[in-house]
């Protein structure tokens, strides 16, 4: 990686006032959508569009890293009947807040982007679910949204064209669990934000029982661009294997924090030291969680020549992630830490599945006995054992998501979690 | 169900009718919402959000009154109001701040304003000060990591990097009637090939 001094952003480039609709469409957008609807030559049909997004293979942004366009050619054929695109906006997962960004500085690049997939894939309305916290983003979003209606960008007959669509923003209240793709169908239901058995998967039986896709903002906001500059180009940048722009969020013991549109790969020292200018008050670097608080840490000893990429963090024991990366200096508490991100997790589990509703509730008691001073060496095996029991054993991910924190937090820094303990009455092993 | 729940079920209006109202232009956007989902039941979060607004709070009475104008059970909108976080089931001060604990805001000092707001307003974390002016919450990540320690006002405005002394003005500022400005927080650029310090461009 060479060449991300003179990366110049795409998703959310230094151009002043893009957030309004003149500005933006003078900058080339919209000109994505016009083409899809209009160039018959280079788009002869909607098919066309999902195997150009497929081929770009943008691995969806929001933690599953799963291709974009191949999650698209699942949608069965259309019947004439409602489809839905379902946008992921929920950013909830400790360490992200990437997306708000998007609302704020470029919302027309994502809701292009929403507006080309329901071409791609003949829906007939987007539901753009965002937290329920980022009410000033809902409001931004609200002025953008209503602006694109104004100049036939979204509604009937968009561009002059045939294609109709229409866009609602879903503002939710409060759940991480929202995040999971079937819970947020439930909550823009109208329900609690359960998630749903899969089969049937949302591409079959979605939102009321009608073919769904649900996407990420930011992997949505990257449509735009492969369609203008075609696949090859979004595959120039970064890594082969995970292409494209990625929003790093980059919080913690850093000093200067914050959102950053680079290359996909970035090495995570250079993030560190140069992107984010060094750790504060010149302490050294103790260990990061990559991707958001359920990506499992990483020792500083591991981040030498580590790279920002699925293949590659996952060649490291943990994952991508939201790219929600969190940095701690030596003085950090581990094990404090790690109860924290398991008070969330139990505060947030909804509560349907046996193994996670009670699962959580045990981590963070027994890690709460640890941080005081009254666990035991066995209180650490009892840990790695209810892992293992929440794995797997749950409709959705939130229980590993629970359960992997603690499974390498414990594993990786082994020595800090029994320094807190009194040894065990019953010698272990 | 929870012992709470029953005893402010007991202090419903007798007669079925909730004690609250929807003003006839709320009801006609409700008619508006409605019209943007096939089903009915899809309007349960946003006019919880209206009647939140208008009341403060979305207590039992206000959750029949939620039921009744969508002819939805109270059970489901019960179920619904106590599922999410942001919902008030019970009437709360008249500034609720919400001091966001979570991973990066405890690594970066979230802890300590909650305690420093703890001792300034007299109050323990979930609990309302005596004059009704604030509640003080512990809030999970409200995605705002790389701008720690934050809190969130009523539902609403963030304010972020927050110290002692910006708490001070904060609450100065909420006691004098005004609330504190939405904080744009530019994105730092990192390419050598551009003058400009910041990504973004601005809010305008």
């Amino acid at each position: 990686m060479s060449d991300w001094r003179t990366y110049e952003p795409v998703l959310i480039p230094n151009i002043a006032g893009l957030n309004r609709l003149e500005t933006y469409r003078k900058h080339g957008g919209y000109d994505a959508l016009h083409a899809v609807l209009h160039d018959q030559n280079t788009w002869p049909d909607p098919a066309s569009v999902v195997q150009e997004v497929k081929e770009a293979n943008i691995r969806g942004r929001g933690g599953a890293g799963f291709n974009a366009g191949l999650k698209w050619s699942f949608m069965p054929p259309a019947d004439g009947r409602p489809r839905y695109l379902a946008c992921n906006g929920d950013e909830s997962e400790p360490g992200t807040f990437k997306d708000r960004k998007i609302f704020e500085y470029n919302p027309f690049l994502f809701i292009e982007g929403a507006t080309i997939a329901a071409y791609a894939m003949s829906i007939t309305t987007i539901y753009v679910y965002i937290r329920g916290e980022y009410r000033s983003w809902i409001h931004k979003m609200e002025k953008a949204v209503s602006d694109a209606y104004d100049a036939g960008l979204l509604g009937q007959n968009i561009l002059g064209s045939d294609f109709s669509v229409d866009l609602v923003l879903h503002s939710g209240a409060g759940a991480y669990i929202c995040g999971e793709e079937t819970s947020l169908l439930e909550s823009l239901e109208g329900k609690r934000g359960y998630p749903r058995v899969k089969p049937p998967f949302p591409s079959q039986r979605g939102l009321w029982g009608r073919p769904t896709t649900i996407n990420n903002i930011e992997t949505l906001s990257n449509v735009p661009g492969v369609i203008r500059n075609g696949a090859d180009w979004f595959k120039s940048i970064g890594v082969d294997s995970h292409p494209g722009p990625i929003l790093y969020g980059i919080s913690g013991h850093v000093n200067r924090p914050g959102v950053y549109e680079l290359p996909s790969g970035m090495p995570v020292m250079t993030l560190i030291e140069e992107v984010a200018q060094g750790m504060r008050n010149g302490k050294k670097l103790k260990a990061i969680i990559p991707g958001g608080s359920s990506t499992p840490i990483l020792p500083a000893k591991d981040l030498e020549d580590l790279t920002m990429d699925a293949d590659a963090l996952r060649g490291a024991g943990s994952m991508m992630g939201t790219a929600g990366m969190v940095v701690m200096d030596e003085d950090t508490d581990i094990v404090e830490t790690l109860w924290r991100i398991s008070k969330f997790y139990h505060h947030e589990s909804c509560g349907q599945c046996t193994p996670c509703r009670e699962g959580t509730g045990w981590l963070e008691k027994i890690l709460e006995k640890v941080v005081t001073g009254q666990g035991t060496t066995r209180d650490l095996d009892l840990l790695l054992d209810i892992t293992s029991q929440m794995e797997g054993r749950t409709i959705c991910a939130l229980a590993d998501a629970a359960a992997w924190p603690v499974r390498y937090t414990i594993s990786r820094f082994r020595d800090e979690f029994e320094a807190r303990c009194k040894p065990s009455l019953i010698p272990v092993g | 169900m929870s012992q709470k729940s029953s005893d402010n079920g007991a202090s419903l209006s007798q007669n079925g009718t909730s004690a609250y109202k929807f003003t006839k232009e709320q009801l006609a956007e409700i008619e508006v919402l409605k019209t943007k989902y096939p089903e009915v039941q899809a309007v349960t979060l946003p006019v919880l959000w209206m009647a939140q607004d208008t009341f403060g709070h979305v207590d039992p009475e206000v959750q029949r009154l939620v039921a009744q104008t969508l002819d939805l059970p109270e059970s489901h909108v019960h179920g619904v109001a106590e599922f999410y976080t942001q919902y008030f089931k019970e009437p709360k001060g008249k500034h609720v701040l919400d001091v966001c604990t979570c991973l990066s805001c405890h690594l970066c000092g979230g802890m300590d304003i909650l305690g420093y707001l703890e001792n300034k307003l007299g109050i323990k974390a979930g609990e309302t000060t005596p004059d009704g002016q604030f509640t003080l919450q512990e809030a999970e990540c409200l995605g705002a990591c790389g701008y720690a320690p934050m809190m969130q006002i009523t539902n609403d405005v963030y304010v972020n990097h927050l110290t002692p002394e910006k708490v001070d003005r904060v609450l100065d500022q909420l006691a004098s009637g005004q609330t504190p400005d939405f904080e744009s927080i530019p994105m730092p650029l990192v390419s050598t090939t551009s003058n400009n310090k910041a990504a973004g461009g601005s809010d305008e």
